[in-house]
Parts: C-alpha cells; sequence; structure tokens
C-alpha cells in the first residue's frame, strides 16, 4: 500500500574551516595544499609530550560565527577528548567540545525566493570549535595494501555547526545549506570551499509517520560523503524513499530491539546510498576533559563588540535592498546571494544614477553575465560603479538608446575610461532636434505608402522608418523617430 | 559498585586491546576494586557545590595566529614505524 502520510525530518551537521593562517593548537600553517606532511610538528602529528595552545584568532572567528548564527555565547567553555582511533588521527582522539560548547541555541532563517516552502525557522542546537584530523590518500604503487597518512590537515580549526531536525524535506535541507554558506562567507570566517573540504556536511534523516494513533518514526540514518550541495539533496531525496520502502516491507521502527543509529555513505556515480561501519555510541567516546587546554571565558563586552563587527548580514541586506531601492525580493536575492562585494558594487551605482531597478537590471542582464563568462569576479570588473552609472543615466537620459548602452559597456570593459569618451570614440553623438526633423521629413516623403497608413490610424507602419532612420544614421533614438515621424505624417 | 566481565570486555574493545581470558578475569576484579574506591566520593555531600569543569582554576592562555615554522618532514617521519619519502603508511583503512 502506498499513501500512507509521513513527514520528513533532516539534521544537519556541517563542518567549516575557519580561515586561520595556523593552525588551531599550534602554529603550523594551515594553507591547503602543501605536499604531504610539511605542515606538522609534535603537537599536531600528536607526539607523546606535546603541548597544544589555543589559537586566538580561531576562537574570535569561531564566535563571529556563532553570534552570526544568533547563536548564546556562555561565559565558560572548554574542551574535552573525544577518543576513538583511526589512522589520520594520530592523538588516537580529537580535542573537541562535549558538554561547555562555546555556543549553543541560534537559528538561521530561510525561505525560498521561488516560494515552494515558507520562510522557516531553522534551529542551531550548538556550533563548537575543535581539530580537523589528517588525511588518508590512495596508494597507487601497485602490490602495496598500505594506506599512506597526510598529516597536515591535523589541527586546522573546524566550527561544527549541529541544527535542530528541523528540515523537512531535501530541498529545505540545500536551501539551509545555502544561507549558512552565503552568511559564512559575508561573516569571512572561512572560504566554505566544498572542493577544497573548507565546508561539509552530515545529514541525519528519519521519517515520521502518521498512523491513525501511533506516530512512527524509522530508524535514524547518518548520511556522509555527500560533495556538493546538490548531492546532500539527491542523497536525501534517496534516503526518503529508501526508508520508506524499507519500512513498508519490514516495519522495522526506531525503538525496536537492536535498531541503532545507522551510517550511510553517499555513492554519487552510482545515485544511492550504502551502508557504513556501525557508528558508535556517544558514550563510548569516552569523551574526558582536555586536561593539556585552558577554558575560555567569555564577557558581555567581549560579545557585544564581536556582535557590532558583524557587518550587515545578508537577511537583513536583502530586506534594506528590496525598501531603499525598490527591488523585487527577487532581485534583492540575487544580488545578495552573489557576496557582499556585488552588493557594494551596487550600491554604489545605485546610489550614482538614482536608479536601484535599473543598476539591478544592467547588473544581472550584462555584469554577471560578463562575469559569469570570463570567469571573474566583480572586484576584477574594469568598469568602476561611477562608471556603469553614469552609462545608466545617459540610458535614462536619452543620450544613449539600451542597444548602445551595451555597446559603450563593451567598449568599456575592453578599453577603460569615461562613458564620455566611450561614445566619442564609438561615434555615437547626440543628433541635433532639427537634424532629426529633416531626417525624418525626407524619410516620409519618400514613403508615401507608410504615411497614407499612419494617418488612417495604423501608427505601427511607423517602425518600418526607424530601420531606415538607422540605417541613415547610427546615432538616432528609434523612441524619437517614431514619435516625430508620426507627428510630422499628422501635420502632413 | 563492581565490574562485569562484559564491562571490561567492552572497554578493552573500545582501546583495541586484545585480552587472555585470565587477563579479564584479573582485570574485572581490579578494575572494579579502583571503582569501588573511587564510589566513596559519592558520600559527599555536595549539596549547593558548584560543578568543576577543569582541574587547573587559570583561563583564556591563548596565542596569536602566526605562523611558525613546521618540522623538517624527514625528522617528523623518522618515528614512524613505516613509511615512505613523504607519507606515513599504516595498514589499509577499510570502509569508506
Amino acid at each position: 500500500m502506498s499513501g500512507t502520510a509521513y513527514t520528513t525530518v533532516i539534521g544537519l551537521e556541517v563542518h567549516v574551516q575557519l580561515d586561520t593562517r595556523s593552525k588551531l593548537f599550534c602554529r603550523c600553517s594551515s594553507q591547503f595544499g602543501a605536499p604531504p606532511n610539511t605542515q606538522t610538528c609534535p603537537v599536531c602529528s600528536g607526539q607523546p609530550g606535546a603541548l597544544p595552545v589555543m589559537n586566538l584568532r580561531a576562537y574570535e572567528l569561531a564566535m563571529r560565527a556563532a553570534i552570526g548564527l544568533n547563536c548564546e555565547i556562555p561565559q565558560f567553555t572548554k574542551w574535552d577528548r573525544k577518543n576513538y582511533f583511526y589512522p589520520d588521527l594520530p592523538k588516537g582522539f580529537q580535542t573537541s567540545q562535549f558538554d561547555l560548547p562555546m555556543s549553543q541555541d541560534g537559528y538561521l532563517d530561510i525561505s525560498d525566493p521561488e516560494g515552494a516552502f515558507e520562510e522557516r525557522r531553522i534551529g542551531i542546537i550548538r556550533a563548537h570549535l575543535e581539530e580537523d584530523a589528517g588525511k588518508s590518500l590512495h596508494d597507487e604503487e601497485a602490490g602495496k595494501a598500505d594506506s599512506r597518512i597526510d598529516l597536515n590537515r591535523c589541527g586546522t580549526p573546524l566550527l561544527e555547526i549541529v541544527s535542530q531536525p528541523d528540515m523537512r524535506s531535501a530541498a529545505e535541507a540545500r536551501v539551509y545549506l545555502t544561507e549558512l554558506k552565503l552568511l559564512l562567507t559575508y561573516l569571512e570566517v572561512s572560504d566554505c570551499n566544498m572542493q577544497e573540504g573548507s565546508l561539509r556536511v552530515d545529514a541525519n534523516v528519519n521519517l515520521h509517520i502518521d498512523r491513525e494513533e501511533d506516530l512512527i518514526a524509522t530508524p535514524i540514518v547518518e548520511v556522509k560523503n555527500m560533495n556538493s550541495f546538490r548531492a546532500v539533496q539527491r542523497a536525501l531525496e534517496y534516503e526518503v524513499e529508501r526508508q520508506y520502502e524499507l519500512w513498508q516491507q519490514t516495519g522495522r521502527k526506531l525503538g525496536d530491539v537492536g535498531v541503532t543509529k545507522e551510517t550511510r555513505g553517499w555513492d554519487d556515480e552510482a545515485q544511492l546510498t550504502r551502508a557504513q561501519r556501525g557508528k558508535e555510541e556517544s558514550s563510548d567516546y569516552r569523551y574526558f576533559p582536555e586536561p593539556d587546554l585552558l577554558p575560555v571565558t567569555a564577557t558581555g563586552e567581549m560579545v557585544q563588540s564581536v556582535r557590532a563587527g558583524l557587518g550587515e548580514l545578508p537577511a537583513a541586506l536583502r530586506t534594506r535592498l528590496a525598501r531603499e531601492y525598490q527591488l523585487s525580493p527577487y532581485d534583492a536575492d540575487v544580488l545578495v546571494n552573489q557576496g557582499r562585494s556585488l552588493v557594494d558594487y551596487f550600491v554604489a551605482v545605485a546610489d550614482r544614477c538614482g536608479d536601484g531597478k535599473s543598476a539591478s537590471n544592467w547588473l544581472q542582464q550584462d555584469v554577471l553575465r560578463h562575469l559569469k563568462e570570463t570567469g571573474t569576479t566583480i572586484e576584477a570588473f574594469a568598469v568602476p560603479g561611477e562608471q556603469l552609472a553614469d552609462l545608466i543615466s545617459a540610458v535614462h537620459s536619452g543620450a544613449l538608446t539600451t542597444s548602445r548602452g551595451r555597446e559603450v559597456l563593451t567598449h568599456l570593459i575592453s578599453n577603460g575610461g569615461t562613458v564620455a569618451q566611450a561614445m566619442q570614440q564609438l561615434g555615437i553623438e547626440e543628433v541635433d532636434q532639427s537634424e532629426l526633423e529633416e531626417l525624418c521629413r525626407e524619410l516620409l516623403i519618400a514613403n508615401p505608402k507608410i504615411v497614407a497608413d499612419i494617418q488612417s490610424g495604423k501608427t505601427k507602419a511607423a517602425g518600418a522608418l526607424v530601420g531606415q532612420a538607422k540605417g541613415k544614421n547610427p546615432n538616432v533614438n528609434p523612441h524619437d523617430v517614431q514619435r516625430i515621424c508620426l507627428k510630422l505624417a499628422a501635420e502632413m | 559498585m563492581g565490574l562485569s566481565r562484559e564491562d571490561v570486555i567492552k572497554v578493552a574493545q573500545l582501546a583495541r586491546l586484545e585480552l587472555s581470558e585470565a587477563e579479564i578475569a584479573a582485570l574485572t576484579s581490579q578494575l572494579g576494586d579502583v571503582l569501588t574506591y573511587i564510589e566513596q566520593l559519592s558520600k559527599l555531600d555536595t549539596e549547593g557545590v558548584e560543578p568543576m569543569a577543569h582541574a587547573v582554576e587559570m583561563v583564556n592562555v591563548l596565542a596569536e595566529d602566526v605562523i611558525e615554522e613546521s618540522f623538517d618532514r624527514e625528522q617528523i617521519l623518522s618515528n614512524a614505524p613505516s613509511r615512505d619519502d613523504t607519507c606515513y603508511r599504516v595498514p589499509p583503512v577499510l570502509g569508506e
């Protein structure tokens, strides 16, 4: 049977690498991409007796992110050892946070610009500061079955952000991730580069099935190994279907004897999840306080000062752009999602030309397309905001048509300079009004049929003259030609 | 508070220790004694005493985020039981 109602329940654990120069507990570089094992020392390679010292910048960035996520910052926080064995973890434990994390009880609001779901508030259980592990490399040498270990990444600062199980669909999970990444990018705490592993996502998912009186929950599955937001969405969609079918077949549910949390890995090629090793119960990590690190206290003034320095964050910025520049929510969303530099550029253009809507259109239709085609960013864009603003003003005043405006923009991109210089070099000049009237009169005299049509009320016939006028003088404004021809024809 | 044989086997497994039957028996009684000894603490009245989160009372020792030179790779790898030119070698990692 099918059609039973169920609710999808998703919680996400996101790890982001904090953008420090050195590692969390030692001063080895945390730069990505160095040759294997060239950025290690006794602390991060887990040599006996080596002592860690907390990185101040890592703590500050973590606090910045946590406050951006509306978390409370407890006065007192400490670190704990999470014990497990894995070859990329040389100490035999990860220094993490257990019962007194540095932040808790926050939230992130998400909404879908395409309107698939209402605005939702996703709770953040906690965000805590911990160290990353090393990397296992594939052995390409034939005949050797060993794994090779690179400890460069060992000890890189990570912020683990744990959401409440508040998401109700794979699409919501994806929007949450997109918004979280945007927020962290605005806060400048991480580059959030998934390819380099700066942002990693694990998802917990199960179903709550409605059955007359009972609410049945399927066993919780943790999904790992998802390398893009798209993969997260696909994996969750797959997992929802798999769990529902499995429940129909077996009836197995949360709370049954022998049901534990299962870990499954996403296989992007096969587009399915596969069972992985059984996850150790949380108590099996035998957390205990890290005796080698001292606790950290946060004062109210510190929190206030970090909060004051966050800058304008995406949600507030969308609202402000829409209000102050009369943009639609969709347009404001597109601009804000491009990042703070693009928004700064937009504001510069819109303020100078006085027309936010046009500034937004030019940015979205012309500038963003150019950036996409050339694979560059707004920081490297050759046309300063004031020149684009002047270009928009020139289009407004009628000195330029939109299509000639595009030619000017292309010229500015290649040659720099001002709008006036570009117009001069392209031979664009404003056509004198009497000159234009003369041109229109000549065209009308040469086309009596069109004149007759116009006079009989078919004003559309004037359109044919616009092309001819442009042929004779490329600088004429089509709207002016149309207007003058109609006026003159009526007088003839 | 005693300790069961199963407790010892589980803890040994978590610590990746292989124990003989005789060792399991000896450790069950020895670890049980340790726990019984520590359990005396529960006789104390801790009403109104704030839980201690750390054995040291000092807080806020943090270092500036400044890169210092890492160890020479040759030197750091020289302690490894198995290695090659650039990496540690370990028995194959299963799963994942």
